[in-house]
């Protein structure tokens, strides 16, 4: 038993086309916290009619229990119902909205008002089309009104209602108004919106929200409602060239390869060309295939699936464009950032960036500087705190598709996401392509150290550990490696299992050979070192002057000697492959620590005692030391 | 070629598929929880779309307390037939062996064990990273709040302090092993949405959504329907045949009829949009805490 459709009444199925056929808008309420916010929203579903006529009465009631006076309804208890139960712990979360009219349905983003919670009011902002920005009259353009008149700027919200609430407690006086709106007329300037109005209303008595005030005869400008129902926020998508981020590869069966993923931008027909960015392949559209049959078009906003005219290689993160207007396709670019997190951004770290349906590990490499978001001035910066605002450029670790974020948000917006706790962190729009990878010339520059580093995000370094076979030396080595290696870095452990088997398995233990052994390695160490890798290198290498060479052969680049001092009796107890007791039985000769000596270094740049500590404790120990910007003499 | 607008349908419709195959392309094992009622037809129909001409790429999941509507249960398997989706079923088996019931042990116990615990144990079988449900915004106040992409830890709890900042449709799919996602692609959809949608893609629901002449007891002015014989009548009680139809379906025990003429997919429609501000207005001011907790009771273990 189901339901099958039957014909139905022709008002009906009027009344089902007129709300199907509805247009939908997306904005967000902000301002600073007393301006009136959850009072316009709670007015704003009264105005709706989703307030029933039993409800309006007790919340007469109680509005003449609180300060509201005559026949004023405080709609802000509405709301207000729900801050009670944000109380208990989720205060500070956007909270989603909606309401219909006749004309429009609405998505309405509540944003919390605190400055605390800018990330949140950024995170509402980054799916409207429009913002209120609430002013209250009586205090008119306060610093948390232009910090969040600058956030939507910078997340790119093109439209903006500025509504000067509370009009009626300032006699509806017109001098009011105009001073405010000069006043925030010319912060926004700065902005670049594409619409501004401005609108004297009092949420609470409904003065301009559905129909003209009966007490600003002064204004003739539009009414709140109104307004929202009419403004045409498309921004025109379908007429800019045209992106497919490959979302997912359909492959049906053996006869069927489609790739799914949403028009970001433009529009695409069979037998359109298209390149795919990546691998500069092109390809003709054959089929835009759909569950309602193949469509003749596709455009912004549509999600297919396009299926290609030849076999290409394309996988998801792949952007398919207009053959004449591609993507730019580079690993480096300038971007704005809000930071999110209270872990502050720095340069140098290692980060996964996702933009469209690409995700690959990227670094800030500069934080050129931070936005004073109360005045708009830039001040140089060297980190980014929770809720900051700032340029930066970032390198990823390899090319990805992306165009400016004025031009196309969908491909030029990215968040950042921590590799360890899997955090957002950030979010950022980008301004500019650094390096244009698809016109790059072999000729145009050098490939040296300081390229093949910046490509992998890093700066390469040597840490050479020392110390007692059995000390912990590989232990710590290994542990430093899988945090390093977790946050997108390029490592290699040399040591005695993989050099003495190979490259110098020709060299045995006297102490010419060991030398020669330390000699060859250091030289290893430093060609990988200028290869761009951070190299840790696990050798007892017992003689001061050996380990003084391998510094000397490091040159230029980063040395860290790490002395791993951990007691004779306490190797010869862990004796963890067994060499102590076959050393002392007499099978080994010239065994460091027993019959050959160990010097100790003097001046180690790190002394890691691991007798007594976790080796974790000293893996990280070691990773602050390296990566928590200390200096190190090259000599 | 003519002017298409598109509709606030197609819109929610488009960023609905886009949520599932970010899902389908992210996740090692996803699962779309299934439970039958209106929101879940939605859902699959938007699943099909999705990966279209693929099947849908992983499984529907419903937690089978053993008190559904007799028809949903058939629904269920017909559609799994009709469309070809792999279906599994869990029910707490220790719960069947202890009898649990609602009439017994209460509505709270029995659904913490039939539904919750339940749904636990088939998510922990089945080590399902994402779990896909078809909850929306506008049904409850802190759904309101929550995620697309809602992370929970190794021990299925959402931490509603910190919440990822969701921006854009950049939706940060990373977890670490052992914990997963709660994926809600109808998040943005309205209860009209999600009806107007059915009308106008033509997808089939359960006929108890229809008003239609039912066998119902009334129990503290609550119409419930008498589904099979496992419901103990009280002394003097004798069933009533009444048209009536439900609003949400779940357990046949704990479900509450309403009376009603709408027998067709229009007039229900109509008649909720009259009654749309009193349901609605139930869960913005929090005052009706018996339909809140029915509510919950029906889909809040989601």
């Amino acid at each position: 038993m189901s339901i099958t459709q039957q014909a139905p009444q022709l008002d009906i199925e009027q009344w089902l086309s007129a709300q199907t056929d509805k247009s939908i808008l997306r904005f967000l309420t902000c301002g600073s916290v007393d301006d009136g916010k959850s009072t316009l929203i709670g007015r704003l579903l009264y105005d709706s009619q989703l307030i029933l006529d039993d409800q309006l009465a007790s919340l007469q009631k109680e509005s003449h229990n609180r300060t509201t006076g005559d026949e004023g309804i405080d709609f802000s208890l509405l709301v207000d119902g729900l801050t009670a139960e944000r109380e208990q712990g989720i205060t500070i979360d956007v909270a989603y909205r909606f309401f219909t009219t006749e004309k429009r349905k609405f998505i309405v983003a509540d944003t919390p008002g605190h400055e605390q919670y800018t990330r949140n009011m950024a995170t509402g902002a980054s799916n409207a089309d429009l913002a209120i920005v609430l002013i209250d009259a009586r205090k008119g353009v306060l610093t948390q009104t232009k910090r969040h008149s600058f956030i939507l700027s910078l997340i790119g919200v093109k439209h903006v209602v500025a509504v000067v609430n509370k009009i009626d407690l300032v006699d509806y006086d017109k001098a009011v108004f105009d001073k405010i709106d000069a006043e925030y007329r010319e912060f926004a300037a700065q902005l670049g919106f594409k619409s501004l109005v401005t609108v004297p209303i009092s949420a609470l008595r409904g003065d301009n929200i559905v129909s003209k005030s009966t007490q600003m005869d002064w204004y003739n400008g539009p009414q709140l409602v109104p307004y929202l129902e009419e403004i045409d926020v498309a921004e025109d998508r379908v007429e800019q060239p045209f992106r497919f981020p490959v979302q997912w590869v359909n492959r049906a069966s053996l006869d069927f390869r489609g790739f799914s993923g949403t028009v970001a931008s433009g529009q695409i027909k069979p037998d359109d060309d298209v390149l795919i960015a990546a691998s500069r392949k092109p390809a003709k559209i054959k089929r835009i295939v759909t569950m309602d049959g193949d469509l003749n078009a596709a455009r912004a906003g549509d999600a297919v699936t396009l299926v290609l005219d030849r076999e290409v290689d394309i996988s998801r993160g792949d952007v398919l464009s207009a053959p004449g207007e591609t993507p730019e396709f580079s690993n480096q670019f300038q971007a704005r950032l809000i930071w999110m997190h209270e872990n502050p951004a720095m340069a140098g770290r290692s980060y996964l960036i996702k933009i469209g349906s690409q995700m690959v590990p990227a670094t800030i490499t500069k934080i050129k500087q931070k936005t004073n978001v109360n005045t708009l001035e830039q001040n140089p910066a060297k980190c980014l705190e929770l809720n900051e605002v700032g340029t930066v450029t970032i390198a990823t670790d390899k090319p990805i598709a992306f165009d400016a974020y004025a031009e196309n948000p969908l491909t030029g917006g990215f968040i950042l996401i921590d590799r360890l706790s899997n955090a957002t962190l950030g979010a950022g729009t980008i301004e500019f392509g650094l390096r244009r990878a698809q016109n790059l010339t072999y000729q145009d520059f050098d490939v040296n150290r300081q390229v093949r580093a910046d490509m992998k995000g890093q700066t390469p370094r040597i840490v050479w550990f020392t110390g007692l076979s059995g000390s912990g030396k590989s232990t710590i080595a290994n542990l430093l490696e899988k945090r390093i290696t977790a946050e997108g870095k390029h490592t290699y452990i040399l040591d005695g299992d993989n050099v003495r088997h190979g490259l110098n398995k020709d060299l045995g233990f006297t102490d010419e050979d060991r030398v020669e052994n330390i000699r060859r390695v250091a030289e290893v160490a430093k060609l990988m070192a200028d290869a761009g890798l951070i190299v840790l290198v696990s050798f007892i290498s017992p003689f001061k002057n050996e380990r003084r060479l391998a510094r000397e052969v490091a040159g230029d680049i980063q040395f860290i000697e790490a002395y791993v001092n951990t007691p004779l009796e306490v190797c010869a107890q862990r004796d963890p492959k067994g060499l102590y007791a076959r050393a002392k039985a007499g099978e080994i000769k010239n065994f460091t620590g027993l019959d050959s000596p160990f010097e100790a270094p003097e001046q180690a740049d790190i002394t890691l005692n691991a007798a007594e500590n976790d080796p974790v404790d000293l893996a990280n120990e070691l990773y602050d030391l390296l990566f928590e910007g200390h200096q190190y003499s090259a000599l | 070629m003519p002017e298409i607008r598109h509709s606030h349908l197609d819109a929610l419709e488009a960023e609905s598929i886009e949520i599932f195959r970010e899902v389908a392309a992210s996740f090692e094992r996803p699962v779309m929880m299934y439970s039958i009622g209106k929101d879940s037809s939605v859902l699959l129909h938007v699943a099909r779309k999705a990966f279209f001409p693929s099947k849908i790429p992983f499984p529907l999941l419903h937690v089978d307390t053993t008190f559904k509507f007799r028809e949903m249960i058939a629904f269920r398997d017909r559609m799994a037939e009709q469309y070809g989706f792999d279906l599994i079923t869990h029910t707490n088996q220790e719960g069947v062996v202890e009898n649990i019931n609602p009439f017994d042990h209460g509505s709270a116990r029995y659904t913490d064990i039939m539904k919750t615990v339940a749904l636990r144990q088939a998510l922990n079988a089945g080590q399902y990273d994402a779990a896909i449900g078809g909850a929306r915004r506008d049904e409850e106040k802190s759904r309101a709040k929550e995620r697309v992409f809602s992370h929970r830890n190794a021990q299925h709890a959402w931490d509603p302090k910190n919440q990822r900042p969701e921006l854009w449709r950049l939706f940060n799919t990373r977890i670490s092993p052992g914990e997963s996602m709660r994926v809600f692609p109808l998040s943005n959809w309205t209860e009209l949405d999600i009806w107007t949608y059915i009308y106008k893609e033509e997808i089939e629901i359960p006929s108890l959504y229809l008003a239609k002449l039912r066998p119902v007891v009334e129990r503290s002015g609550t119409l419930i329907m008498v589904d099979d014989e496992r419901l103990p009548l009280n002394e003097g009680e004798t069933p009533q045949e009444k048209m009536v139809r439900f609003r949400t379906l779940g357990c046949y025990p704990l479900t509450g009829a309403i009376e009603s003429e709408a027998a067709t997919l229009p007039e229900i429609i109509m008649e909720m949009n009259a009654s749309r501000t009193s349901e609605r207005e139930g869960r913005l001011i929090d005052s009706d805490q018996a339909g809140s907790m029915e509510k919950k009771k029906q889909e809040g273990y989601f």
